[in-house]
């Protein structure tokens, strides 16, 4: 019981890590990034090739990864998504041009990962050692995703929450039309949370390459997953997000041991689903 | 609200939708060649270069349609009974992993690029999806990566279908008999804890692998399907350890092979068989049980002493830059050397080369093969990490098979 509580919310940690980053991007940038998973896979590759090549430890190739993943959203942002938010009416119109310009992006990526890498099942090992947490037993490399989830969620939570510059991101998650009217630069703040959840993306991707297989065309995979998270959580909510990738983990880890592994999936789209019906704003989504 | 609710709901529709296409739409073919009279032989081929399927087709396949073109046309090109040679023309499309896609791109190379001969795509489905058509347009279709226990059905309904990989059936009974001498030895338990991808490969296995088990005398303690996007296996493991079953059978996509070899290490969960599916016999395998991969065993193998197998596993990393793996990439190159042997005998005539391929005997790189009844069946069932090779256990009579050893070690 103990042993699938833990390993539930390690499994959890990974998806809370990767939906972090997604809620940000759609929920405060209005950005709904479909190329999101590709961004993932491509810091994983990085990280990969930074392990083989370099002997790099993962761990500390999030201190070139991450900046990287934000140096190339907030560049995305600049460049493509801009024009966008200028021409766009209003959020609804804004995110249906998000939706196509990321879908196209989402295969510029794939393309450029396929030309480097082909198309191979990547993987490799790297803290793969037993930790012993009152009896449980789980490896050190998920811990580290669920440790990090929680440690970037903490922070940013604060930094929302606590600071002017949280104020702001806030002010335009609630209203991007009204922001301005307070002196609120909507580009500037939507851009960095576009990057910020850019940065997420990227260090979630290098602590998933540590024990996960991927290939280039895997990011559809955890665009789909961060994305039921968001809806969960309630977009733009960081602890919506965690909590929401947590309860996925815990719940698709009990289905595993008590009713049968074949439904983990079916699970998970029951909750989806169950959620949307009760409470369409997500758990900690705010109606409006 | 009631409004807001509802449209948030149609985007999370719309994005989900797009996400749905783009697992199948991408990029289109690489190189479109012109017909031209008798300077090349022209040969095309659909195989997954993008989507779920790529990383198994981009393992097996495509690395020996691309060394096997290079040989050919390094030594001037395809032998014809004349004793000319010409050169090999490829037209190679990316299937996108969609069977639709495999279809269109078939058929297109039959009607509208007309080559001389098609090289079949990845995948039993994908086989099963194009065999009517490379049927009905008359080209000898070699299915090489596809696994099936109705190829005797098959080669009846299309009489130039050649099946090189076996069925989920020899395998299984293959593994089960390994495992009864085991026991009978009294190495191991009469329990069996087994899982399985709830997809074609681990449903024909499981289906097969349960009254081979059985009829073994051997008792199923554990048995469950997982969806394919599983990536986290600690409960499973869990379970099956509880089972105490001595032996775990695991009939899984190599995503799986990788993180239940991992999450094994981790939970320290030593059964005396280890047994994995695809992705076991990868190269890459090596630096994914961090060296550790003795005992472990799984499909296929390969004779560590045959020299012409030793030989090609060379050629394949001096060209490619990476090795084979220990599975179907040697049956799909040798069913590439019997199509280069036939053509030198008969020529490009495709009725010809299919009577031949079928009658005749072949020397390749697995020794003297000839088919029997359109199917390869001179093929290593099960195999078992040794010694830093992966070695073929059964059939056990075979000339050059190893002996299972077990119990394999503990993980360290």
């Amino acid at each position: 019981m103990f042993e699938h509580l833990i390993n539930g919310l390690v499994l959890g940690g990974t998806y809370a890590l990767v939906a972090m980053g997604l809620t940000l991007q759609y929920g405060i940038a209005r950005i709904m990034n479909l190329s999101f998973g590709d961004t993932v896979i491509a810091a994983a590759f990085a990280a990969y090739v930074l392990f083989t090549a370099l002997g790099l430890s993962p761990l500390l190739s999030l201190l070139i990864v991450v900046p990287a993943g934000f140096a190339f959203s907030y560049g995305i942002f600049s460049l493509i998504m801009r024009p966008l938010v200028r021409r766009s009416a209003n959020s609804e119109a804004l995110e249906v041009d998000s939706i196509l310009a990321t879908f196209g992006l989402l295969f510029v990526i794939q393309g450029v990962l396929l030309v480097l890498f082909g198309g191979n099942f990547t993987s490799y090992s790297y803290l793969n050692v037993p930790v012993d947490i009152l009896g449980a037993v789980v490896a050190l490399n998920r811990l580290s995703a669920l440790i990090l989830a929680a440690v970037l969620g903490g922070a940013l939570v604060l930094l929302l929450m606590r600071t002017r510059w949280g104020l702001r991101m806030r002010a335009v998650a609630i209203s991007a039309s009204s922001a301005p009217l307070v002196g609120i630069n909507v580009i500037q703040t939507s851009r960095m949370a576009f990057a910020i959840g850019g940065a997420l993306a990227a260090s979630g991707g290098v602590v998933i390459s540590m024990y996960q297989t991927f290939t280039v065309t895997s990011g559809v995979v955890f665009t789909m997953k961060a994305l039921i998270v968001v809806i969960m959580g309630g977009k733009g909510s960081l602890p919506g997000a965690l909590a929401a990738g947590l309860i996925l983990g815990l719940v698709e880890t009990f289905v595993a041991a008590y009713i049968d592994p074949g439904l983990t999936l079916a699970s998970t789209y029951l909750i989806f689903l169950a959620l949307l019906l009760l409470r369409p704003s997500g758990l900690f989504g705010k109606a409006s | 609200m009631r409004t807001k609710s509802f449209k948030s709901g149609t985007w999370i529709a719309r994005a989900m939708g797009a996400l749905g296409l783009a697992a199948t739409v991408s990029a289109g073919a690489f190189t479109a060649v012109q017909a031209q009279d008798r300077t090349s032989v022209r040969i095309g081929y659909a195989v997954s270069a993008t989507g779920p399927n790529a990383g198994g087709a981009n393992m097996t396949v495509t690395p020996n349609y691309e060394l096997w073109v290079n040989e050919v046309n390094a030594k001037g090109g395809l032998a014809l009974p004349d004793g000319s040679r010409l050169p090999i023309e490829v037209t190679a499309y990316d299937d996108r992993s969609s069977a639709e896609e495999v279809v269109r791109a078939v058929e297109r190379l039959a009607t509208q690029d007309k080559v001389d001969l098609i090289l079949p795509p990845w995948g039993t489905g994908f086989n099963l999806a194009v065999a009517p058509l490379m049927a009905r347009h008359g080209y000898p279709h070699l299915a090489g990566a596809a696994v099936t226990d109705k190829a005797p059905d098959f080669v009846k309904r299309w009489d130039t279908s050649f099946w090189f990989m076996g069925g989920g059936h020899d395998y299984a009974t293959a593994l089960a008999s390994v495992l009864q001498s085991a026991k009978a030895d009294g190495k191991i338990n009469n329990k069996i804890a087994m899982i399985s991808v709830a997809d074609g490969f681990g449903i024909d296995l499981v289906k097969a692998a349960r009254p081979s088990f059985e009829e073994a005398g051997f008792e199923i303690e554990y048995d469950k399907s997982f969806p394919p996007g599983t990536s986290d296996f600690s409960t499973i493991l869990s379970e099956a350890k509880a089972s105490g079953a001595d032996t775990f059978v695991a009939f899984s996509y190599p995503p799986h092979t990788f993180a239940l070899t991992k999450q094994a290490q981790v939970a320290s969960y030593n059964p005396s068989v280890f047994y994995l599916g695809v992705g076991a016999g990868f190269p890459v395998y090596k630096n994914i049980s961090g060296g550790q991969m003795e005992g472990v065993m799984s499909l296929g193998g390969i004779d560590p002493n045959n020299a012409a197998n030793a030989e090609y596993r060379q050629r394949h990393e001096e060209v490619l830059g990476r090795a084979p793996d220990y599975w179907g990439s040697v049956l799909i190159y040798a069913s590439l050397q019997m199509l280069e042997e036939a053509i030198a005998r008969v020529g490009l005539d495709r009725a010809a080369i299919a009577k031949e391929l079928s009658t005749g005997t072949f020397d390749t790189v697995l020794g003297e093969t000839k088919l029997e009844d359109n199917q390869l069946r001179n093929i290593w069932w099960a195999g078992q990490w040794q010694d830093g090779e992966f070695v073929a256990l059964s059939p056990e009579d075979r000339a050059g098979a190893g002996t299972v050893q077990l119990p394999k070690p503990a993980w360290q």
